[in-house]
């Protein structure tokens, strides 16, 4: 299934600031669903990768307790507009997702 | 954003993905045996930066810029962003001390900025501490957020 992501880049000072938000449940493992009693199995991102022109700049391994629908921020350095900005990521069962963008900065 | 646009942009976005997909399933396989799994359940900070470097002996810097909240109203999801002016970053982390598992995130960069915006959730009022590896050397830097409501289990 593919998952909602969104990005979107501006320059601050030196470096452009890359915002990715990803819809997805980051389950914790710890949480118990009221009605059933029953731990709700533990559902997180592992790792995102930020791809800049092709090149991989960016490798961020996540646990649990990064909030739900994540909003991530990277630096990018020496980006410009037209630059192609991939981000993937691969949760623990499994599943992987990918976004990319041309920057407009 | 408009309603719109913001359809718009997801539509794009899965095909790209669908295409995408194929050519970078290697190299996230390869990342994938690479999660610190230990890391990621140690109990405490020192624990955690051991497993990940190797020591948890660090410096406080103040080339570390910390923008977050004195203050949280619910742990579920607090913004916090770091920033670093140090020369030769290779990574940094982010840990929450009172966190039952206080590693949040680590991000390795081989080219990007210093810098690393994330929510995080946190259970209680905690001291949330930022680690920034450079020339081979652990910096820190911390601050304590007061959370009202705590944000892991319920």
């Amino acid at each position: 299934m593919a998952r909602k992501m969104l990005m979107r880049a501006r320059q601050t000072g030196d470096i452009a600031e890359l915002m990715v938000r990803i819809q997805h449940p980051m389950e914790t493992g710890m949480r118990k669903d009221k009605a059933t009693k029953k731990i709700i199995p533990a559902h997180y991102i592992e790792n995102m990768t930020v791809t800049h022109n092709g090149k991989k700049v960016v490798s961020c391994d996540m646990g649990i307790a990064v909030s739900r629908n994540p909003v991530m921020g990277f630096g990018l350095i020496g980006a410009k507009t037209g630059d192609k900005v991939t981000v993937s990521w691969k949760d623990n069962k499994g599943e992987s997702g990918s976004y990319s963008q041309t920057l407009k900065l | 954003m408009k309603r719109r646009t913001f359809l718009r942009a997801t539509i794009t976005g899965s095909a790209i993905a669908a295409i995408a997909g194929a050519g970078l399933l290697k190299p996230m396989q390869v990342l994938a045996a690479n999660w610190p799994a230990a890391a990621f359940s140690s109990k405490s900070v020192d624990a955690a930066l051991t497993s990940l470097y190797g020591t948890s002996k660090r410096v406080s810097s103040k080339d570390i810029i910390i923008n977050a909240p004195e203050q949280a109203e619910n742990g579920i999801s607090v913004p916090v962003a770091v920033k670093t002016t140090l020369k030769n970053v290779e990574t940094m982390s982010i840990y929450v001390h009172k966190n039952a598992q206080p590693l949040v995130a680590r991000i390795t960069l081989t080219g990007g900025g210093g810098y690393l915006r994330i929510n995080i959730k946190m259970a209680k009022t905690s001291r949330v501490e930022f680690v920034v590896k450079a020339d081979g050397k652990l910096y820190t830097a911390s601050k304590s957020i007061k959370v009202t409501a705590g944000g892991c289990g319920g």
